[in-house]
């Protein structure tokens, strides 16, 4: 996966700018901008019901940007959808394998959704495979897979087309601890030697390390961003938790 | 803002045949879909047999259907139903197409596919010309049952019904495939066969031809002839004996035609009802 050579200007990953959402009334993002260079990693933090979801489904064109803007590797998503998407993969919070299919058949359902046929595909599918250590149960129905080894082939489908951002929402949520592990170290092996931006929605703040840009996400409004240990240094606390109760002025902050 | 945008990454569109890869990857894993799911296979074929085999005979004695076109001569009440079910056999099929799309909405199937970088209006398309293909598929065993049962059909009649069966297939997948945008609760099917399935099924020429209908009500012959499920059957009728039925065919393609552009559009992002139904959580 080469990483783009030169040139005056890089175009962020992922550029999210002034975005507003509303569902009838109900305001879920209110002016958000936040930034995803290539080759990043950019933790999205917010409790539940903070506009984290709804960023994505705007990012991932579920629902239409009224307010603001969104482009993926600099193409809008409004005007260019097709080459927005095509550097975008996805992992959705809601498990999204199709649970009566092979996992080889989701796979190569994915390429062709992606253009890709053929042994082109069937290349890819073992290879994507080989990087979860799932190679194994290619032949084996989506059902009969543990909640991690199917999360594992959620993100090894959303690298099947090589993507230069990967969006991954709670992608850890309800797993258990070594699952939890082999995906988060598995992500960031994907930015480190890959050079994949990543944006990783959360509220577990233990899946965040120092060097780890944040946006803090609360009631729909940004609160900061920035390299972890900066927000941390505003805020005068002296910790991403307590940085991050003084921000959302929750007492009980999420573990 | 941080509007300065950069000479974009990559914009490149695809090549027809990656067209197609996409497109048989679709139907490829509706096909999939339908192998594994054999219940739904034995269900799809069951329905109208029971319908065939036990309805069509205690009407038989009942009703006696005159000539009319495309028949040449007096035709038995089981060889009248078979268009029908068949008709039957696509609205069901159709409409569980329907509600697999909101079921996969809710599960994520459907925001997989629909955040393939392919046009919006071609995934639908594509996902239509699968359930169709399925339900042609139903269709198919349904008829070799039939025949066997002694229902008298033109030896050729397989061949002439193909183009039917696909337009007739598109028009109620994409009847399916608006209601599943448009409508919220969808989750039971008991609510589509109150709603839809049984009110078009019966307020048709399936059962009884119309002017039995116009006889005994004028109210019911009208809707019956509002009902484009009606042309949908009387498209399939003629066509099993090699004929054309006109109004039939402008009807169906007619209405093919809108509801698959209003299921585009109720689709699509911009324009689309997705937004202001507000699905999704914070």
């Amino acid at each position: 996966m080469g990483r783009r050579g030169g040139g005056p200007m890089i175009a962020p990953a992922l550029s999210v700018a002034g975005v507003s959402h509303a569902y009838g009334t109900r305001k879920a993002l209110d002016d958000v901008t936040l930034t995803v260079e290539q080759g990043q990693f950019t933790a999205l933090l917010g409790l539940n019901g903070a506009g984290k979801t709804t960023l994505l489904s705007l990012v991932t064109r579920l629902f239409d940007t009224r307010t603001g803007s969104i482009s993926v590797l600099g193409n809008r998503i409004d005007r260019d959808p097709g080459a927005a998407l095509r550097q975008l993969g996805v992992v959705f919070q809601a498990r999204t394998l199709d649970l009566d299919l092979s996992v080889k058949d989701n796979l190569l359902f994915h390429a062709a959704l992606h253009g890709i046929g053929g042994r082109e595909a069937r290349q890819r599918m073992l290879q994507v495979l080989e990087d979860v250590s799932l190679a194994n149960r290619k032949g084996d129905k989506a059902r009969l897979l543990s909640g991690g080894q199917m999360r594992r082939v959620e993100i090894a489908r959303a690298l099947l087309h090589r993507p230069r951002l990967l969006v991954l929402d709670e992608p850890t949520v309800g797993l258990d601890v070594e699952s939890k592990l082999a995906i988060v170290t598995h992500v960031r092996t994907l930015v480190r030697q890959h050079g994949v931006a990543v944006l990783w929605t959360t509220h577990l703040l233990d899946e965040i390390e120092p060097s780890d840009n944040v946006v803090i996400l609360h009631q729909g409004k940004r609160m900061a961003a920035g390299l972890l240990s900066d927000v941390v240094a505003q805020t005068g606390a002296n910790s991403l938790r307590g940085a991050f109760a003084s921000l959302t002025g929750s007492r009980d902050a999420p573990a | 803002m941080t509007d300065v945008v950069v000479e974009p990454v990559l914009r490149q569109g695809f090549t027809v045949g990656q067209y197609l890869i996409c497109l048989r990857g679709i139907m490829w894993r509706e096909a999939l879909r339908f192998v594994h799911q054999r219940e739904r296979f034995v269900s799809a074929l069951v329905r109208p047999l029971v319908w065939l085999f036990i309805f069509a005979a205690g009407f038989r004695q009942i009703l006696g259907v005159s000539i009319i076109p495309p028949y040449e001569t007096y035709v038995l009440y089981e060889v009248y139903v078979t268009p029908g079910l068949i008709a039957m056999i696509q609205l069901f099929n159709g409409m569980q197409s329907s509600l697999s799309m909101v079921y996969d909405r809710e599960m994520g199937n459907m925001r997989m596919l629909l955040v393939s970088p392919f046009p919006r209006w071609f995934l639908l398309v594509s996902k239509l010309l699968a359930s169709t293909a399925v339900s042609i598929l139903q269709v198919a065993a349904f008829l070799v049952v039939a025949t066997l049962w002694g229902v008298d059909l033109p030896p050729w009649s397989f061949l002439t019904v193909f183009p039917a069966l696909i337009l007739c297939g598109l028009m109620l997948g994409a009847l399916g495939m608006l209601l599943s945008s448009v409508i919220k609760q969808l989750e039971n099917f008991a609510g589509v066969m109150n709603f839809v399935i049984f009110p078009m099924f019966f307020a048709s020429s399936a059962l009884y031809p119309l002017w039995l209908v116009q006889q005994s009500s004028p109210v019911v012959y009208f809707i019956c002839r509002i009902n484009p499920f009606t042309y949908g059957i009387e498209l399939i009728r003629f066509s099993l004996y090699g004929k054309l039925d006109p109004v039939a065919l402008a009807v169906v393609v007619v209405v093919t035609t809108v509801f698959t552009i209003g299921a585009i559009v109720a689709y699509d992002p911009a324009r689309g009802l997705l937004v202001r139904r507000g699905g999704g959580p914070g």
